[in-house]
């Protein structure tokens, strides 16, 4: 949260401009409204890819499955006679979302079934999916005008992007999905010890497999908003390099990589960070190329200040120095009396 | 003569505990897991920093900084799991920072020669050039220890050093001991073994809840003493188990568990056995003779290849463990830490799993609910720190067990299998746990219980079954007449066959 609003502040300060919103006809705009927007479909993915994170698992393939959703989107308003039909864009898009539900279901059945190791097992799609939202389109970026699809990405709800209630929306559903019911907890337990959650009685298979067909249905979604953006089906850009992104907004949140206990309001933070790191590199003029560099660097930044080791390193200077603090057995006893966190 | 004494008067976690070592004598720390036996030793050997008090070695004060600090003073330890480097010879180990260095550089022939005659002062004869990973554990530990001679201690740690070790290891190591005794090192060794205890030490000191109980020479008090100022409570409480085969079973209805013909390959010949309500399967063998394998069978850990189960006379199919939660039947794996614990989660998370995974993820069990049953089994089983929101990690082995215990209970089931269940935890809570079992057994529960302590086998079980080779060789209804010998026995005559 630190990382996010020194961010925040850096940009003001730069741009004393980031932090205005403007109204015009009915509607808010600005920088702050801009990230709001631009961020759902990284959020939707980073969601997803939180809980599966959880499970010891991994889903590389969110960026084709994007690009997948699109693609058959995009076709079957583009094939569709009344285009600008709130139906027909609520068919491709239930279908569109549906086959990357699929997909995703595919990719929990190597990995809970088959026993295939997440990473190989999502691979397969990571490599072929964008070959796959190709054939769909028949080799063409398929390009539509309908005006409703396009308020998906574009659009306004009560002043606010209609994008942003999809990030909204997701968050709330998954947020009541995992802590309401005992989905977070088996989750958890499957996680931290798949040997002993299943001798527990825990239907880990099962839990597993869902969860990658949460992955593949958010991703779908996703790649709707994608599409919508830039009115096309693009299967070489749809969603390029975005699971490294949602893993980094993963790991930025709190939740390890090696699974187990998770926090979905992290991942929200780091899906932010990012968001607002791209929008200060955009400002600060630094050519695209040089962006992961950047990027790169202020991950580091974070990571090293969530790190124990450095966080122990930096106490013990502070202690040689001579600074006079108690010194405690270990800290055993924080350890013990900690509470949870939750969400 | 040199005279090693250390003191702590007032340490935090340990509350004002004074402990004299001097040379030459080999010292036993006893108390239960939590009554502060590890943080002394941590605190010896540098690894915590004292909040107050004074450690004072061969007359001088001392403050440790850190480990290194501890081993300057002439203070070297062994732990349970030899922090020896595997990939290194056994030579290079012993002398590990303390090669014969010449103009060159380091003279191996030199370093391994010497490495031998320190080897050789222990009695201890292997190939100093052979690889560490190549020797057992029992040897491994005996070089640690020369690896200490060398580091020129004065004060040996020795923590919970015969675990792993048989007998005649066991053995071994003692004669070590005593050898380095008769050469003034003092020695600190630390057991849940009491016999080993008795046979190797010259003096004991018990803690209890973090404070100093008292030092007494080894002859000075009985087992039951010592046992009694451990637990500070009668030892009355393991007697009160009553003996268990003063009460009879009724055999006549359908039994709630009937094994015919089980077997897996690799694992368990073809098996039979029936376990009625009310009553204790104790099991007892070596370890190997297929207990585990067989219970794991049962309760569908692992696929059976033949064989019939049946649960009150109706033929089931329990080949995953949901089949047999579903049918009431739960067990508790020997490995509570791979495959029991789920170490970040809470003590409350723990306990409910059992029952929250039975209901399946859609149906939470709700906070009220939660909270009366961990309350209940906190209570019940006196689990400490009787916080719920602990971490599992932070509890005694003792405590975790407890858990896991509370775990199945909640799920109400009609079978309760235990496999090792008071393996490595202190007597207090081992005393505790029979006794449950002995309650919950009364009260109508089947339990089969697996201990490769014999003395509990007999105190608990209504009828014994002895496995060898992965074949049960004896089932007996248990008797006042039968005793540990007498299996002991039965073990020995089938394997003489």
């Amino acid at each position: 949260m630190g990382a996010l609003v020194a961010l925040v502040l850096l940009n003001t300060i730069s741009r004393p401009s980031f932090l205005s919103i403007t109204v015009k006809n009915g509607q808010l705009y600005g920088s702050l409204i801009d990230i709001l927007r631009d961020s759902a479909p990284l959020m939707l993915v980073a969601l997803g890819m939180t809980l599966v994170i959880a499970t010891r698992g991994i889903d590389l393939s969110v960026g084709a499955l994007m690009a997948i959703s699109g693609s058959v989107a995009l076709t079957i308003v583009s094939r569709s006679s009344s285009p600008n039909r709130i139906g027909t864009i609520l068919v491709a898009i239930g279908i569109g979302v549906f086959i990357t539900l699929l997909f995703g279901l595919w990719n929990g059945f190597l990995v809970a079934v088959v026993g295939i190791q997440p990473i190989i097992a999502t691979l397969v799609l990571m490599l072929g999916g964008r070959g796959i939202a190709f054939l769909i389109t028949g080799g063409f970026i398929t390009t539509i005008t309908s005006t409703p699809y396009a308020q998906l990405a574009q659009g306004h709800l009560l002043g606010l992007p209609v994008a942003f209630f999809f990030s909204v929306g997701a968050i709330a559903i998954v947020g009541v999905l995992v802590r309401k019911t005992a989905l977070g907890v088996l989750t958890e337990s499957v996680g931290i010890n798949p040997s002993a959650s299943r001798l527990a009685g825990v239907r880990s298979r099962g839990i597993i497999w869902s969860l990658y067909g949460l992955s593949g249905l958010l991703a779908g979604l996703a790649g709707i908003l994608y599409s919508s953006n830039i009115m096309a089906a693009d299967a070489n850009n749809a969603g390029l390099n975005i699971e490294l992104d949602a893993i980094l907004a993963v790991v930025l949140g709190g939740t390890s990589l090696a699974g187990g206990k998770f926090t979905l309001s992290g991942t929200v933070i780091g899906v932010l960070i990012i968001q607002t790191l791209t929008s200060t590199i955009t400002f600060l003029g630094v050519p695209p190329a040089v962006t992961p560099v950047f990027k790169a660097i202020v991950v580091i930044i974070v990571c090293l200040s969530q790190s124990k080791r450095v966080r122990q390193y930096l106490g013990r200077i502070r202690r040689i120095r001579g600074a006079k603090r108690p010194i405690r057995l270990s800290g055993l006893e924080t350890e013990v009396l900690a509470e949870r966190k939750t969400v | 003569m040199r005279d090693i004494s250390i003191e702590f008067p007032g340490v935090k976690a340990l509350d004002g505990v004074d402990f004299t070592l001097r040379s030459g004598e080999i010292h036993s720390l006893l108390g239960e897991n939590g009554a502060g036996k590890s943080t002394l030793i941590k605190a010896l050997t540098g690894v915590y920093p004292i909040d107050s008090g004074t450690i004072r070695v061969a007359g001088t004060e001392r403050t440790f900084a850190g480990t290194a600090d501890a081993q300057s003073a002439g203070i070297a330890t062994v732990y349970q799991e030899v922090n020896l480097c595997t990939n290194l010879t056994v030579g290079e180990n012993v002398m590990l920072g303390h090669e014969v260095r010449g103009k060159l550089g380091i003279n191996w022939r030199a370093t391994h020669a010497k490495a031998t005659t320190y080897l050789h002062q222990l009695g201890v004869d292997v190939d100093p050039r052979s690889q560490l990973s190549s020797h057992s554990l029992a040897i491994q530990q005996l070089i640690a220890i020369s690896r200490a001679m060398v580091l020129d201690c004065s004060l040996l740690v020795l923590d919970e050093p015969t675990s792993s070790l048989d007998r005649s290891e066991v053995e071994q190591l003692f004669a070590v001991m005593r050898r380095l005794r008769s050469r003034n090192v003092a020695i600190l060794f630390v057991s849940h073994f009491l016999d080993q205890v008795y046979e190797i030490s010259d003096q004991m000191t018990v803690l209890r809840n973090g404070k100093l109980v008292g030092e007494y020479h080894v002859g000075e008090l009985s087992r039951s003493e010592l046992i009694s100022k451990m637990l500070g409570r009668e030892l009355a409480e393991l007697e009160s188990i009553a003996r268990a085969a003063s009460r009879t079973i009724d055999r006549t209805g359908d039994p709630i568990l009937r094994v015919t013909g089980l077997s897996r390959k690799g694992a368990i010949e073809p098996t039979d056995l029936d376990v009625y309500d009310g009553e204790i399967v104790g099991f007892a063998g070596l370890l190997g003779s297929g207990r585990t394998e067989l219970v794991r069978v049962i309760y569908g850990a692992d696929r059976s290849d033949h064989g019939v189960i049946e649960v009150r006379g109706k033929s089931v199919r329990l080949s995953t463990p949901r089949h047999s939660s579903i049918h009431r039947i739960a067990f508790s794996s020997e490995d509570r830490r791979a495959e029991g614990i789920i170490s970040d989660l809470t003590v409350a998370e723990n306990i409910v799993l059992g029952i929250q995974a039975k209901r399946g993820w859609l149906r939470r069990v709700s906070s009220a609910q939660r909270e009366e049953v961990v309350a209940q089994y906190i209570e019940s089983l006196d689990i400490r720190p009787n916080t719920p929101n602990i971490l599992m990690r932070n509890l005694s082995g003792g405590n975790q067990q407890k858990v896991l215990l509370a775990r199945w209970l909640a799920t109400a089931p009609q079978l309760l299998i235990l496999d090792e269940p008071t393996r490595g935890i202190d007597i207090g809570a081992k005393a505790e746990i029979q006794r449950e079992i002995a309650k919950l057994a009364e009260a109508g529960l089947g339990v089969i219980f697996i201990s490769s302590e014999l003395d509990e086998v007999l105190r608990l079980s209504q009828r014994v079954v002895v496995m060898r080779d992965r074949r049960k060789i004896a089932e007996f209804d248990n008797h006042k007449s039968f005793d540990i010998d007498d299996i002991v026995a039965l073990i020995a005559k089938e394997g003489a066959a």
